[in-house]
């Protein structure tokens, strides 16, 4: 399998606050990677520099071996080749299901709007969304949102998926429909990187999982063995807090 | 109650004669709705202008990084300016500086450089308006707009701007009403609108009247755009009152 994304020595910094301590990290294409760890150890800020939305203060970023953080790099062109989604969705609340679909495709890729939404109805039919094509995002509910900025980011036609708590923001009950869609994604052997607290998520569609704390990889393996046989003693103490609250 | 301590008061009938009198009311009606045609003309062509120019200086002001700094300190120096100098004194320094000047190929209507002075302030005004909006969308949509590949002017354009500007409409007609008003200002350096119309009226017949009418007038033009207003606010309502619910 040939390697997709690398990351080296990534560091952030939130003014005096170091966030990413130095990340290393490699996906291969088709591989589904899923960050675990407290809030607050990084996770989120790591898919946010994956996808440039905020700048770096040292280490490299490399797609496909084209180097993302080099200077006077096309910033709008990269990100067009890596999709993320949000934990609160973010749809543009102002356009119906399809312009939010077709919105990426038409402006950045230059799409023809009837090209841009056939694709848009294909990706809708495909999940199930295919009625709430002209509804507004405030008459759907949490988990329809949700598909929708995945279809969103699916329509740009992504090299890389980058998910970050998706379903953080949904009621338990809306969570399945989400999940279903992901695993869906990763079967037809879509590159993601994943941020979430669905930890029997990750354990069954993970390929390999990164536990992430105080802004480092500490540990990374199969899931079978992070979860099942982890070395290091803050993997054991922050998997034993998740199974005391009842989510493994 | 007012009504009656100003009708029982011992300077009504001489008022009622001065201020209320019928047949000059409906003698100077036409005369003076003529002339208002010109502050109609003022405030659609300075509302026009001002729609767009407001615009730019907001989005300069909220152009982010250093590297935008010279812009946003321009966009920052000319609302304080505009807004802290007195309307009738721009008009005052426009209407009667700039013509003056005698630079060849500019207008010298000092009517046109009224207009001028008035969309200087009112775009200071809207400026600040379209601000709040484009503040008030927040910082997420711009990353959802980004993180699709869309350049910052893209989500500008289709993302932050189309949310903000349908936000800040009411507060954008309020100042809308306010520039109607301040149309008659115009007046005081020499076209005959309609508040200049009834001035010339009043000085030939001692007759206050005339100013009466002109009242109604801009009254007659402001409950419209005022009224769109309510409507759109309390539109605005119970759609996000309808968004709320599951």
């Amino acid at each position: 399998m040939s390697e997709l994304l690398r990351i080296e020595g990534l560091r952030k910094s939130f003014g005096r606050e170091e966030v990413l301590r130095g990340i290393d990290l490699a996906l291969a294409e088709h591989e589904v990677v899923c960050l675990i760890g407290a809030s607050g150890s990084g996770k989120s800020t790591l898919l946010r520099c994956v996808n440039l939305l905020e700048p770096i203060d040292e280490g490299r970023i490399f797609l496909k071996g084209e180097e993302l953080t080099a200077r006077g790099v096309d910033v709008n062109r990269l990100r067009r080749r890596v999709g993320i989604v949000f934990q609160a969705f973010n749809l543009f609340p102002h356009m119906s299901v399809l312009r939010n679909v077709t919105l990426g495709p038409t402006k950045a890729l230059g799409l023809p709007r009837k090209a841009a939404e056939e694709r848009a109805d294909e990706l809708l039919a495909r999940f199930g969304l295919a009625d709430k094509r002209d509804e507004y995002p405030d008459r759907l509910s949490g988990g329809q949102q949700q598909r929708v900025a995945i279809v969103r980011a699916l329509a740009m036609r992504p090299e890389l998926l980058l998910l970050d708590e998706v379903t953080s923001a949904l009621d338990p009950e809306l969570v399945g429909e989400v999940l279903a869609l992901i695993r869906e994604l990763a079967q037809g052997g879509m590159t993601m990187l994943i941020a979430t607290h669905e930890m029997s998520f990750a354990r069954e569609t993970a390929d390999r999982v990164c536990f992430l704390d105080g802004g480092a990889i500490l540990e990374e393996g199969p899931p079978d063995r992070i979860f099942s046989a982890p070395t290091e003693a803050r993997t054991r103490r922050f998997l034993q807090r998740i199974v005391a609250a009842g989510r493994l | 109650m007012i009504a009656v301590v100003v009708v029982s008061s011992p300077g009504w009938p001489e008022v009622k004669r001065a201020f209320f009198d019928p047949d000059r009311f409906t003698g100077s009606f036409p005369d003076l709705a003529r002339a208002f045609l010109l502050n109609v003309r003022i405030f659609l062509i300075a509302e026009a202008i001002i729609l767009v120019t407001a615009l730019v200086v907001a989005v300069m002001r909220s152009l982010p990084g250093p590297v935008f700094f010279p812009l946003r300190a321009l966009g920052v120096a000319y609302a304080d300016f505009f807004r802290g100098v007195p309307t009738i004194l721009v008009i005052y320094l426009f209407g009667f500086g700039v013509p003056a000047l005698g630079i060849a190929g500019i207008p010298r209507s000092p009517l046109v450089w009224a207009v001028v002075a008035l969309v200087l302030v009112y775009t200071a005004y809207v400026s600040e308006v379209y601000r709040a909006g484009i503040e008030s969308v927040h910082p997420s949509q711009e990353a959802a707009a980004r993180s699709l590949g869309l350049t910052r002017f893209q989500a500008l354009r289709h993302v932050v701007l189309p949310q903000a500007v349908r936000r800040v409409v009411p507060p954008l007609l309020n100042d809308f009403i306010g520039l109607q008003k301040d149309t008659a200002l115009v007046a005081l350096i020499g076209p005959v609108e309609a508040f200049r119309q009834s001035q010339i009226k009043v000085a030939a017949t001692f007759n206050f009247t005339p100013y009466l009418a002109t009242a109604l007038l801009f009254i007659l033009l402001t409950i419209p755009l005022a009224r769109l207003t309510d409507w759109l606010v309390a539109r605005d309502r119970r759609r996000q009152l309808a968004g709320r619910s599951p």
